[in-house]
């Protein structure tokens, strides 16, 4: 049997004395799409930077492709192919968006720490900056600073960022928060194709974004995954419908999202 | 503001070329090159030598500050290790205990740079922002401590002497005469300057600036921050000890003030004065800093002082150094609109003028009855001023006020029209 992408067994994470995340078990395939959602303080993005190696867990096992990566630092656990969005957009202000994506793919195009070559002749990185200048659409906006984008723009180089060091396992934390109904549709266009043949693990907030990406919906309550399945069959769950889909905002969303 | 690295110069050798950028290089060996002959007075050569050498750690500096966004309290000791070392390799070369061309002997301040940068950097670079700061200050304390209990090192009050003219003179050159030392100074001037600006055209390079702007998004493409802040730590060690070894060689005596956290803070003020944010602007800083340093303190007693204010004035107002204010203003003139800012400058000019010669002649009075200075009466701009007497007080605080009012009305009428111009410049470019 080939190892799961991604695999949390019995996670737990305590702040103190509050637990966070309260046993947390799951299993992501390779190239699978798979959804976290959960009402607020669920402990989704914590969930996401325990993965990401942001912080420590404090009990349990988190596997990526069947090698356990909890106690690594993030930068240990990026060059073993995970990568990873912020909710909030965590970018390198003063660079130009072609010089953010080119420091995105250095390090996994061999350039490490080199200071005796030039950034010139690093072929690779730069061929590979330019692809993903493209994927996310801001060619235009090549040489101007990440800090003058528009808020939209930000979010793009956010997933480019992400994107451009080839990592073959992908975490999103909610990429379109704070876009309009428009910049969303196009948006979840542009995830799915700069995450073809990728494994894509995303928080999401937006109903119509989970069921339009996702191959199956993780579900966190309090700390815990109370379900895992297909779209259809998450909708299905009663526990789910009793913890969360119950409210009347849910409801809405779900509406939303079936037409 | 321009972020570093995004300026249109590149270093002179293959695979870094682009077309324009040569000019550039040429023109400064050829400043380098020709300076000696235009100020070839003692003064001069001297003044010069310190300003190569100041160039030098002033950009090994700014490869903390400006590029990656640590401020160093403490980056004399390496200059100054740096310099110690080399003044008792060059003692060691003239006892005949080892042989070594003294041209070379920046190079064991450089080594010697990197190696204490490399001890102590293991514990610097673990921190990032304040606690940085705080380690690289304390540090500077414990050296400069060490410097008093270990005279046979530092040699004590007097410090470590040496004579440069050493061995059998290459090509006829021995160092012995200042202009000889130039030149030594110009050619490891160039050569280090261009090292550094490739510096900021590698992988480390750019890296580093990310690491600037956003430690933990770094952590997250792949890269180690701490390994970065080490390895840019060491390389600014490196070129912070050629400098100090070179001015060993200048000066043939080290003292322990080299190490001293007055040094430190020099680099760390005319770095920031000069512009962190951009390659060259720490060369304009070591400019005014030999300057300062040498001419200004002639010039008057309380020279720190007016020192203190041009900085505090700078941080408030102009925060990315003298080189943001010539490149927005190069901007606007390629945008052939500077001609607009004309009245507005020499407003700013004509206020800022009378605002100074009031404040210079209260800074020359109260200095002249708080310290006995020696001379007789102060004098400011060719006037001499009678402490004792109510009139040069009253003129000093009639100009401050009345120039400090001007000021605030000339700062005004300069913000609208530069907003203005600067508005228009972004609108076409958008158009």
């Amino acid at each position: 049997m080939t190892a799961y992408a991604i695999e949390l067994a019995g996670v737990h994470k305590r702040f103190g004395k509050t637990p966070i995340i309260r046993g947390a078990d799951l299993q992501v395939r390779q190239g699978e799409r798979v959804a976290v959602i959960g009402p607020n303080g669920a402990g989704k993005s914590t969930l996401f930077n325990l993965v990401s190696g942001r912080f420590g867990i404090s009990s349990g096992a988190i596997r990526l492709h069947g090698e356990r990566i909890d106690g690594l630092a993030p930068s240990a656990i990026n060059r073993r192919g995970l990568s990873r969005s912020f909710q909030v957009s965590n970018l390198f202000p003063q660079l130009s968006v072609f010089e953010n994506l080119r420091c995105a793919s250095l390090w996994h195009t061999g350039a490490r720490y080199a200071f005796w070559r030039s950034l010139a002749r690093c072929t690779e990185a730069n061929a590979r900056a330019e692809q993903v200048l493209q994927q996310v659409r801001l060619g235009a906006r090549r040489d101007d600073l990440a800090m003058n984008l528009t808020y939209a723009e930000q979010r793009a180089l956010e997933i480019g960022v992400t994107l451009a060091g080839g990592a073959d396992v992908v975490l999103l934390d909610e990429p379109t928060a704070g876009m309009s109904r428009a910049e969303t549709r196009a948006f979840v266009q542009l995830i799915r194709e700069v995450t073809v043949g990728k494994t894509l693990l995303i928080v999401e907030h937006d109903m119509s974004v989970v069921f339009g990406l996702a191959d199956r919906i993780a579900v966190l309550v309090y700390g815990e995954v109370i379900a895992c399945d297909t779209p259809e069959a998450v909708r299905a769950d009663a526990r789910v419908r009793e913890a969360y889909l119950g409210s009347a905002l849910a409801e809405q969303q779900t509406a939303e999202a079936g037409h | 503001m321009a972020a570093i690295g995004t300026s249109s110069m590149a270093p002179p050798w293959r695979g870094f070329v682009r077309p324009g950028p040569w000019a550039v290089w040429a023109a400064f060996a050829l400043v380098l090159a020709v300076a000696p002959f235009v100020w070839n007075s003692g003064l001069g050569l001297n003044v010069l030598s310190q300003v190569g050498i100041a160039v030098i750690a002033c950009l090994a500096y700014n490869i903390l500050l400006g590029q990656g966004g640590m401020l160093s309290f403490g980056q004399a000791v390496y200059s100054g290790l740096g310099a110690y070392l080399a003044v008792h390799t060059l003692n060691r070369v003239a006892g005949g205990e080892w042989a070594l061309p003294v041209s070379l002997v920046p190079l064991v301040g450089g080594l010697g740079g990197l190696g204490f940068a490399a001890l102590f950097g293991l514990v610097v670079t673990r921190r990032s922002g304040t606690a940085f700061a705080m380690i690289t200050l304390g540090l500077g304390e414990l050296v400069w401590s060490m410097s008093l209990m270990v005279p046979e090192f530092f040699g004590g009050e007097g410090g470590i002497s040496a004579n440069r003219v050493v061995g059998a003179p290459v090509f006829g050159i021995t160092l012995g005469p200042q202009h000889q030392m130039y030149g030594l100074i110009a050619v490891y001037c160039f050569v280090c300057t261009a090292a550094m600006y490739g510096l900021t055209r590698t992988p480390l390079g750019r890296i580093l600036n990310a690491v600037r702007d956003n430690p933990e998004r770094v952590e997250f493409v792949g890269y180690s921050t701490r390994q970065v802040r080490y390895l840019a730590f060491m390389i600014s060690g490196f070129f912070c000890g050629i400098a100090g070894g070179l001015s060993a060689l200048n000066f043939e005596i080290v003292t322990a003030e080299v190490v001293g956290a007055a040094r430190s803070g020099a680099y760390l003020l005319f770095v920031f004065l000069g512009g962190a944010s951009h390659f060259f602007g720490p060369i304009i800083g070591a400019v005014l800093m030999v300057l300062s340093l040498v001419l200004l303190s002639e010039v008057t007693p309380a020279w720190l002082l007016y020192l203190g204010l041009v900085f505090v004035l700078m941080v408030v107002y102009a925060p990315g150094g003298i080189a943001s204010l010539l490149v927005a203003n190069a901007r606007v003139a390629a945008a052939g609109r500077l001609g607009r800012l004309v009245p507005a400058y020499l407003g700013l000019a004509a206020a800022g003028a009378i605002a100074f010669v009031g404040t210079s002649v209260l800074i020359e009075l109260v200095y002249h009855l708080k310290l006995d200075t020696g001379a007789p009466s102060p004098t400011v701009f060719g006037m001499t001023l009678a402490p004792d007497r109510a009139s040069p007080w009253i003129v000093g605080l009639v100009l401050l006020a009345a120039g400090t009012a001007a000021l605030a009305r000339a700062g005004a009428r300069f913000r609208r029209d530069w907003d203005q111009v600067a508005g228009e410049i972004a609108g076409r470019a958008a158009a």
